[in-house]
């Protein structure tokens, strides 16, 4: 077990290192110099310089990664060219937006998911699979942010039951807070739910064809029984792995979304900085996204080997 | 021959179809503005209504839909042609350096999820429909490298493949010859869900801004257009996303069949 | 009173016909074997009598154990029945287990489902040390990949014995064994009918299997029941002739030509083949397994050499370095001469005069190409291959040898059976006139007739092609018909090796007789005579 997590854990830092290395070196060859964008074109060469200098821009491109590196890991990301306030400051207040939303998606999507696979599951071929199977299909295919838009029309606009969109903001409370997030959680999670229901459908019913699952049923075990005690185990480990890449496509979804609900997160600020060509907060956030991505995959290796004691003992 | 594959066959063709019919016909020029009549609800003279510059929907759908496949196409063609190849070449020698190699490169691009990935070149090099295309057939690389090394993995352990090598062929000569046919449903049921991913992708990249440009129609432009307008004029806002549901699910529909058209022919042969 | 009851048992799966009035009956204590070929129904029977067939499938008939009909049960008493009063063991141990839970668990669970007690714990323990698991020497928290075939299927049959079940079903329970695990396997559940006095339905294609162990015998073809009888009865009457030809096919010997006077071909000399194991610690020197180890014969022209020995022996890593698919870590491999591999490379000069024939007959061939493409890949290793009719004569020369036609050639391979096939694999591995031809394991898969019709096969062009090969098989009565000589490996190393006959008559090495010993035999049928055992 220690082995193995080592090996993952190795293979972690390894792809964060890599990682980094490309965001930096595209980031590298943006054109145009951020120094310049800023005092406009008409700056005189001193200030430039002296702007420059402030930025950190002149000294060499690998001092300049390390220095990035060096202060991602203990928590500077740098100042925003923009706003002249630290990016980690505007990054903090951004993701208590985006990742309890994203959270929330992968929590309504499992809510929906297992029970629906299951379901169809255990009811292959008949009316009841048919149905979970045709709305998944509608499900798969519909974009999230148009029907984000649908939500908007349907429960803020015509039943006002829902905010059409903005943040209350958590210092108003956790439901206050929740309440905003839920249509962007829906509209985030629909998709993605219909997407699990039939990887958890599938996976299940390969199980349901393995030889241990003839054992179990000669055992005395009921069809039902066996789903529960032997079949859901084993069908973790596929499962595990959408759930994994699901984390990965709501948390940047969430930049999408939070367009529809004009949503203060992640996705706002990047935009905002884009524009702005406020390079270093792009570089953060991007770099900060697929640190979340590098870790999930991490945690879903390590639950990899929760459920399946192959992967626990050394070969 | 499954109903799942009739109608997602039917239903990708007529929409597919639609889409290129607009390069030689659409009911009006999509590109003639006819203010005074804007928002227009669906009707006779135009059947899907008019936009807030008062353009025909039908018209503009037909167009937009043509951009969407354009784009998904391209990008499916950058996956496939560099995909593939990988993929052959880790499963040629499982675990040697090559496929090593291959596969952590594949694990850092898939760290990088899509959005980001298109957020990154377009903050570098600009937005534009080529950054797009860019940007998703980067990401559909790994899929295919994946699908095909998974399906050539277990075919290396095959007995043919064996003899084969006892006739003197190389490694590249057996996978082109023997292994490359053998997954070739798989990458094709792949390539049916990636074409579909494609329209999606498009449409959330434009809807940001970040892919297919003004003047030109797309499915995803004109949901980033409606946005605004969505309460005024809900159908301006429901047709294209009709649209691209209609594809996406035709698509998959068809990825779907041809999977279980496919399938029970390689069973055969197994048993 | 017998203790199952099958009366007119038919079932159909669409419009196929899979069992046809089949007529069954066990007695508490007894061993019924029931065999036959491929197709035959015998596991369907197995499937009806549990009550768990595929959901397409219909019966007709009746099933009675203990007199309680089973066809009509609700699923809830049959849930009640099964693992309580009828266990059942499967083919595959190493599928057969749920990867995911310790075996204690996966045994306890039948304890604990039928008979919910605190002390499911200790007869778990218990019925694990009874099938020869002890709990001191292979623990219950031990997972199934911890575990060898051979335990594994032992704790199947604990899971299935638990409760003592009246009647044990075993479907091709030993088949997936080794001959020396198999021996072990089969006494203990002869053992444990004799202390629980259930019975037992042993499903089984080995006809020595069933007469070493059955006391009555059912043979199936096609769905139907052809004959049942008392094993010693049957065995001497043996009265309808699909029985006679199956017991014939299964002892059957084919007639070698002599081979030419001994020049040698192929000499292997103190051959290694190792593989690196991963590091047991990080940064510690990893570690090597010797699959081969400092194996040294030689192979005479026109001479037909055996090679037995159990799986994992190091047979396969043989195979593939002689063929060249895999580079010796040490020692060599000469062809006339000549090495078989340098620098790690196939000699491509040397290779094109061998050839080989694999064991399944439904993977060796591209399913996507025609037979024309299929037989002649090898001539891939000749400079100029021949073209035009030449090439059409070749290829119905190679078909007509294995005896085929020449027509077939614009075939596709899924339009074969299984044994046509290997006659294809025959006919590729013919078509280049090697001097060498490895066999491995090229009648494994093959029920005994048709096994009967390839050994025959390959006598004849050995008469006809004077044919050299190299015949491996784990089964030794195969070994035994077809070789001159033979060697016997173990662990990676030969431990014997002489002329077949005095190898089998009077093995020396120990290993050696403990694998004579345990192959179960047909008694020899033709000395004994008519008694008066009748059923």
């Amino acid at each position: 077990m220690l082995r193995y997590m080592l090996k993952r854990l190795a293979s972690l830092v390894l792809s964060l290192a890599v990682a980094s290395l490309i965001i930096f070196a595209l980031i590298e060859v943006a054109p145009g110099d951020p120094a310049s964008f800023m005092l406009g074109i008409n700056a005189q060469p001193e200030t430039l310089a002296a702007l420059r200098a402030e930025l950190g821009l002149d000294v060499p491109k690998v001092q300049r990664y390390l220095t990035w590196v060096g202060g991602m890991l203990t928590g500077d990301f740098g100042t925003s060219y923009t706003y002249r306030t630290p990016v980690a400051e505007m990054v903090a207040d951004r993701i208590a937006v985006s990742l309890p939303l994203a959270l929330y998606a992968l929590i309504l999507s499992i809510l929906i998911a297992f029970p629906a696979g299951i379901f169809a599951a255990s009811r292959r071929g008949r009316p009841g699979d048919l149905g979970v199977m045709g709305a998944t299909q509608f499900g798969v295919a519909l974009p999230n942010f148009w029907f984000a838009m649908m939500l908007v029309l349907v429960f803020a606009i015509q039943l006002r039951w829902f905010p059409a969109g903005g943040f209350a903001g958590w210092d108003k409370g956790l439901l206050a807070g929740l309440t905003s997030l839920t249509l962007p959680a829906i509209a985030l999670a629909l998709p993605q739910a219909a997407i699990l229901t039939r990887v958890m459908r599938s996976a299940l019913l390969d199980v349901l064809g393995e030889d241990f699952m003839r054992t179990a049923r000669a055992k005395g075990l009921s069809a039902r029984q066996t789903l529960w005690r032997h079949g859901l185990r084993n069908a973790m480990i596929p499962v595990l792995t959408i759930i994994g890449l699901q984390f990965s496509f709501l948390f940047a979804g969430t930049i999408i979304i939070e367009q529809v609900f004009y949503l203060p997160g992640l996705g706002r600020l990047i935009f905002q900085s884009i524009s702005a060509r406020d390079l270093i907060v792009v570089e953060s956030v991007v770099m900060l996204v697929v640190f979340a991505v590098i870790l999930i995959n991490f945690l879903v290796d390590l639950a990899y080997a929760v459920v399946d004691p192959r992967l626990r003992s050394p070969k | 021959m499954t109903r799942t594959l009739i109608i997602g066959a039917a239903l990708s063709t007529l929409l597919i179809g639609l889409a290129l019919l607009s390069l030689v016909w659409t009911p009006y020029d999509h590109t003639s503005l006819n203010i005074p009549n804007k928002l227009q609800p669906p009707g006779a003279a135009h059947l899907l209504g008019t936009d807030h510059l008062g353009r025909d929907i039908l018209s503009m759908v037909m167009v937009g839909a043509r951009t969407s496949l354009g784009v998904a196409l391209l990008a499916l063609a950058i996956g496939l042609s560099l995909g593939v190849p990988l993929g052959l070449a880790a499963a040629m020698h499982k675990g040697n350096w090559l496929d090593e190699t291959i596969m952590r490169g594949n694990d850092i691009v898939f760290a990088f999820p899509l959005l980001v990935m298109a957020i990154l070149i377009t903050a570098v090099f600009g937005p534009s429909a080529t950054n797009a295309i860019v940007a998703f057939g980067i990401f559909n690389i790994p899929v295919f490298a994946r699908v095909t090394r998974g399906g050539a993995l277990p075919l290396w352990e095959r007995e043919f493949i064996l003899a084969a090598r006892v006739a003197g062929k190389s490694h590249a000569h057996i996978s082109i010859e023997h292994i490359l046919p053998n997954v070739l449903n798989l990458l094709i049921v792949q390539g049916t869900i990636q074409f579909a991913l494609g329209i999606q992708v498009e449409a959330a990249l434009s809807f940001v801004g970040l892919g297919v440009q003004p003047p030109t129609p797309s499915l995803g432009r004109m949901l980033a257009d409606a946005q605004t307008l969505v309460t005024l004029a809900p159908h301006i806002a429901i047709v294209p996303g009709v649209a691209i549901i209609g594809i996406v699910m035709g698509l998959n529909l068809l990825g779907d069949g041809l999977r279980d058209a496919l399938d029970p022919r390689l069973q055969k042969a197994r048993t | 009173m017998s203790l199952l009851h099958i009366d007119n048992l038919s079932l159909w799966i669409g419009e196929a016909d899979i069992l046809k009035s089949v007529s069954l009956r066990v007695n508490p204590g007894e061993i019924l074997a029931i065999t036959g070929e491929s197709g035959s129904g015998k596991s369907m029977t197995a499937l009806a009598i549990m009550q768990l067939l595929p959901r397409a499938a219909r019966t007709s008939g009746s099933i009675r154990l203990d007199g309680a009909e089973l066809t009509t049960l609700p699923e809830r008493d049959l849930c009640a029945l099964r693992g309580n009063d009828i266990g059942m063991i499967f083919q595959e141990p190493m599928t057969a287990l749920n990867p995911v839970h310790s075996i204690g668990r996966q045994v306890a669970e039948t304890i604990r489902l039928h008979a919910p007690s605190a002390d499911a714990d200790t007869q778990m323990r218990d019925i694990l040390t009874r099938v020869g698991l002890p709990p001191d020497r292979v623990p219950p928290n031990r997972y199934p990949h911890e575990l060898s075939g051979g335990q594994r299927q032992r704790v199947v049959i604990a899971m299935a014995i638990a409760l003592r079940p009246k009647l044990l079903i075993a479907d091709e329970p030993t088949t997936a064994l080794d001959v020396t695990t198999q021996a072990q396997i089969l006494t203990l559940l002869k053992e444990l009918v004799r202390d629980f006095g259930m019975g037992l339905i042993l499903i089984t294609h080995d006809l020595a299997v069933v007469a070493d162990t059955a006391d009555r015998i059912a043979i199936m073809r096609d769905g139907e029941i052809v004959e049942t009888g008392r094993t010693h009865h049957m065995l001497q009457t043996r009265q309808h002739p699909y029985t006679r030809m199956l017991f014939k096919a299964s002892t059957h010997q084919v007639k070698l030509p002599k081979p030419p006077p001994p020049t040698a071909l192929l000499d292997v000399q103190h051959l290694q083949c190792s593989y690196r194991l991963p590091r047991p610690r990080p940064f510690a020197r990893p570690g090597q397994f010797d699959a081969v180890k400092d194996v040294s014969f030689t192979l005479m022209h026109g001479e037909r050499l055996g090679l037995v020995g159990e799986s994992g022996c190091g047979k396969s890593t043989l195979t593939r370095a002689l063929l060249g698919l895999e580079a010796p870590s040490r020692g060599q491999i000469l062809l006339d001469g000549t090495p078989v591999t340098t620098q790690g490379k196939a000699n491509l000069k040397i290779r094109r005069r061998m050839q080989v024939v694999f064991q399944d007959p439904f993977g060796s061939f591209n399913p996507r190409h025609r037979v024309a493409r299929l037989i002649t890949e090898p001539f891939h290793l000749l400079d100029s291959p021949p073209r035009g009719p030449i090439r059409r004569d070749v290829m119905a020369d190679a078909l007509t040898a294995v005896g085929l036609k020449p027509e077939d050639a614009s075939r596709y391979i899924h339009e074969f059976s299984g044994g046509q096939r290997q006659r294809l694999a025959i006919a590729r591995a013919l078509i280049i006139k090697p001097d060498l031809i490895i066999f491995d394991e090229a009648v494994s898969a093959l029920d005994v007739s048709v096994r009967a019709q390839i050994l025959d096969l390959i006598a004849d062009l050995c008469r006809t092609h004077g044919l050299t090969y190299l015949f491996i098989s784990h089964d030794l009565g195969v070994v035994r018909s077809v070789t001159d000589r033979v060697l016997v490996m173990q662990a990676g190393e030969i431990v014997e090796q002489g002329q077949t006959d005095a190898v089998f008559t009077k093995p020396q090495h120990p290993y050696t007789k403990k694998l004579i010993a345990a192959v179960p035999k047909l008694p020899d049928l033709r000395m004994q005579p008519l008694d008066g055992d009748r059923i």
